[in-house]
């Protein structure tokens, strides 16, 4: 007899209505005609950008849509029921009992307010699958299982008390817990850094082998997906592009669209020797620290020749950030000196000059925030221009142009508003204004994280494109290390506020390694099956030698 | 940093802040009462009194001392718990006050019995459906409560529930001799007003604050648990909106104390809003003082109370890493 399928989901649609002040109000189609199977023990990747609807199907396999969106058609088929039908109660219990979910940002989806048990516990106890006791019992044994540090009190901290990625393992034994037949994990690594992303990664598909559950995961990143799925299934503007098994998509992808995803991050730039002149930005023995006593940079030195691409690379808390905010002189030191262009930058920012300022421009990871939103993209590029270089008027437009130009955005923008534009177009805004200053250095903090795959390679070309035409150094401050490989000439290796490693790309990327910058280059998910097994294996062999 | 302080350490730190905050309410008590025209000489022996009879007075009051020195006597005095005595009528003021400040709290406190849990019962139910019929009806009653001046929805419950319906009576005036059930029998009428009077604030903070957490991601969490939408709002979001709730019901306890003199005005309610109303008239200044401070020490008390509440309700706070 065939094995029926646990989940099913035909002719899907999903619409979200659209309010704007003023205007008619309008429907969006978010999902469109998607249908899929999934049987217990089996895992679908659904991947695609943003807006690709993966997290809307997600959700839907709960029955759940986000306020403002509606499914619209279709249906979805848990054990042969479907849920859409289902009165509100009887949709609930199902949502407790069968079908779990694992957020994206466990430090956000844990409520600050409780004990991390309390909350792993709540949907067997109120769905009166488990009593109390049996199960705190129950989940004191997954902690142990999912390798939570100290399983017996795990449970009985505060969220806010154990770390991002503990948090995130906890989430899974919340889903875990009430013994659900099927799991959607939505993006559960993303916000990790790569070192505890593959550790999570292991855990979750072992929970998966191990419970035998149904899973769809849910993320951008091909990679990782291909690591713990069965089949993967590519979404783009809510339409289905392509499925299939890991392998065929992996291997032999059909359509265009998951060729350019495959083949994403092909691009690295050509490194270019250090020129033994002076460099134009030296920095020597920083030492700082927010409230002059915790140092979060320590002895850190280097430096960067005009021209070239220095990426600082870390995981979160590694100082990284920290040491931009020194350079810019947002921070002063508590020792140390800036040399930039052979002359020692004052530490704070009141006592550099009009023109120190001007040579030293920054770009941040969220556009959204850093542009005015009640400014055009006229008046957003056009104040560094007048307040540098005091350009008025006809000028100051024509220039306002050339830069819209050269960010390929044109003309037809300047009298648009932020949030007119995507997150992609937003960035490129913010990087007209450094540029409209013409800096010498740029420092781009973390410019591509929040943006997607194949938008933010659209934004490292143009940088690339740029450095060649007007000779910009960039200090690129980044946790991707496909990224650094892609732009860098020189890279810096942070780890707990120090530098472990710095140098020439080609150096600092080959062998020998030092233990910090083998186990973040290894941690890297590489695009081929079996990756995860394979690495995790060559590690538990090291550890063994030791 | 506050993080890395103890808790102990904070609310002591609170108190100190609490008692230099009411050393300079006295100061100002003391200096806004010396800029009135006249001393207390001169209202003692009224308007036709003979300058001589004024000196001596004066002399015999320690009058004639500077400002400052006869300021430090009076804290100093305070300080021992002995607030003088009344210039009308010679009693002590210590006395005068204790059984009328015990009648304004017993008021005070029946009325945040009543007011408090139903304001945030009612801020719960209106976030259960918001933006719906019972959301809106609980809002546009609730404000138009509050629209209302105190002394008027006074008089109407005085016109329809003592007059027209003759259930309770319209004074208030309560003894040492009457028993606990007859004595709230005579505030049933206040206390409803204060009730009235308070709860449309509170009810809007409250489903404000509710409504702030339930955007959060773990109130999809929650809801994607499958939990009841009321376990989602009272056992998820409430906990995580309490301080603000705490700040604006704190705040209201502060008035239900402070304030009430209108409303015992009203219903002739024998408590410190009577005695200060009074004694103004009388200008019978150290009682008017005295009150000054008592009203000064409940507001800062309960303010205090508040910050300290509001800090324990954050499990950051409480269980540090």
């Amino acid at each position: 007899m065939p094995v029926p399928h646990f989940l099913e989901v035909s002719n899907l649609e999903i619409t979200a209505s659209i309010n704007m002040p003023g205007d008619i109000p309008k429907k969006i189609t978010l999902v469109d005609n998607i249908s899929f199977k999934l049987k217990r023990g089996e895992v679908i990747g659904l991947i695609g950008e943003s807006g690709a609807g993966k997290s809307t199907i997600g959700l839907a396999a709960l029955g759940y849509a986000r306020s403002g969106c509606a499914i619209s058609g279709g249906s979805i088929k848990i054990n042969g029921t479907d849920i859409l039908q289902l009165p509100t109660k009887a949709r609930n219990k199902m949502r407790g009992t069968q079908v779990a979910y694992v957020a994206q940002s466990a430090a956000a989806a844990f409520n600050p307010a409780h004990r991390i048990s309390d909350q792993v516990i709540e949907e067997a106890v109120v769905h009166r699958l488990m009593s109390k006791t049996e199960a705190l019992a129950y989940a004191d044994d997954l902690y142990e299982k999912l390798g939570l540090p100290d399983p017996k009190n795990f449970g009985r901290r505060y969220p806010h008390q154990v770390s991002g990625g503990q948090l995130q393992r906890a989430m899974t034994v919340m889903a875990l817990c009430a013994k659900p037949d099927l799991i959607i994990f939505d993006e559960p690594t993303t916000a990790l850094d790569v070192t505890t992303q593959i550790e999570v990664l292991a855990t979750i598909k072992n929970a998966i082998k191990d419970t035998g559950v149904a899973a769809l995961y849910i993320t951008h990143d091909l990679a990782v997906v291909a690591q713990v799925s069965d089949y993967i299934m590519v979404l783009r503007h809510g339409k289905m592009v392509e499925f299939g098994s890991t392998d065929q998509i992996i291997n032999h992808a059909q359509q265009q669209y998951t060729q350019e995803l495959v083949s994403i991050r092909a691009m690295e730039k050509e490194e270019q020797a250090a020129p033994d002149s002076r460099p134009l930005l030296q920095v020597s023995h920083i030492d700082a620290a927010y409230d002059g006593l915790n140092k979060v940079l320590e002895d850190v030195t280097l430096h960067l020749h005009a021209g070239q691409t220095l990426s600082i690379v870390g995981e979160s808390g590694s100082g990284k950030s920290t040491l931009a905010r020194v350079i810019t002189g947002l921070l002063p030191p508590l020792q140390g000196s800036i040399v930039f262009n052979g002359i020692e930058l004052s530490a704070g920012l009141k006592n550099r000059d009009l023109e120190q300022l001007r040579e030293l421009q920054m770009i941040y990871q969220m556009a959204d925030v850093a542009m005015n939103p009640r400014h055009t993209i006229g008046q957003i590029i056009g104040r560094p221009i007048e307040f540098y270089h005091g350009t008025k008027g006809a000028q100051k437009r024509r220039e306002t142009i050339e830069l819209l130009d050269q960010i390929e955005l044109g003309e037809q923008y300047i009298d648009r508003y932020p949030a007119e534009l995507s997150g992609g177009q937003k960035q490129r805004v913010c990087i007209a204004r450094a540029l409209a200053a013409k800096p010498s250095l740029i420092i781009c903090d973390e410019v591509t994280s929040a943006l997607d795959p194949l938008v933010a390679d659209g934004i490292l070309q143009l940088l690339m494109d740029l450095q060649k035409e007007h000779n910009y150094a960039y200090l690129f401050i980044t946790h991707d290390l496909a990224t650094v490989k892609a732009i860098s000439d020189s890279i810096a290796v942070m780890y707990q506020g120090s530098l472990v490693r710095f140098g020439q790309k080609s150096k600092v990327l080959s062998p020998p390694f030092d233990d910090y910058t083998q186990m973040l280059l290894s941690s890297v998910p590489e695009m081929e099956l079996g990756w995860l097994e394979r690495i995790l294996a060559s590690r538990t062999m090291q550890s063994a030698d030791n | 940093m506050a993080a890395h302080q103890s808790l102990g350490q904070l609310i002591i730190r609170r108190l100190l802040l609490g008692l230099l905050l009411l050393l300079m309410i006295s100061g100002i008590i003391f200096a806004g009462t010396e800029l009135l025209p006249g001393d207390v000489a001169q209202s003692i022996l009224g308007q036709s009194a003979t300058p001589e009879a004024l000196k001596n007075l004066r002399l015999e009051m320690g009058l004639d001392r500077p400002p400052l020195e006869r300021y430090l006597s009076w804290l100093t005095n305070l300080a021992q718990g002995d607030l003088g005595t009344s210039l009308s009528s010679g009693r002590d003021i210590g006395e005068m006050i204790g059984d009328r400040l015990g009648n304004t709290l017993f008021l005070a406190a029946s009325a945040a019995i009543i007011a408090v849990p139903l304001a945030i019962f009612l801020g719960l139910i209106a976030v259960l459906h918001r933006n719906g019929i019972v959301d809106k009806v609980i809002s546009i009653s609730t404000i138009s409560m509050i629209s209302l001046p105190e002394f008027f929805i006074g008089y109407l419950l005085i016109l329809f529930i003592a007059v027209h319906l003759n259930w309770l009576p319209s004074s208030s005036i309560i003894y040492n001799s009457m028993t606990f059930g007859e004595k709230l029998q005579a505030i049933a009428l206040p206390c409803l007003t204060l009730t009235l009077v308070c709860l449309a604030h509170m009810m809007r903070m409250t489903r404000a604050a509710i409504l702030n957490v339930m955007s959060s991601p773990y109130i999809e969490t929650a809801q994607l648990k499958g939990l009841s939408a009321f376990r989602v709002i009272f056992h998820h979001a409430f906990p995580n909106a309490i301080s603000p709730i705490i700040t604006v019901v704190v705040l209201n306890l502060a008035y239900l104390v402070v304030g009430v003199v209108v409303v015992e005005i009203i219903y002739v309610y024998p408590g410190m809003g009577q005695l200060l109303v009074d004694h103004v008239t009388n200008r019978d200044i150290p009682v008017v003082q005295a009150v000054g401070l008592i009203f000064a020490a409940i507001y800062i008390l309960l303010n205090m109370f508040a910050d300290i509440m509001a800090i324990i309700a954050n499990p950051r706070l409480r269980h540090p890493k």
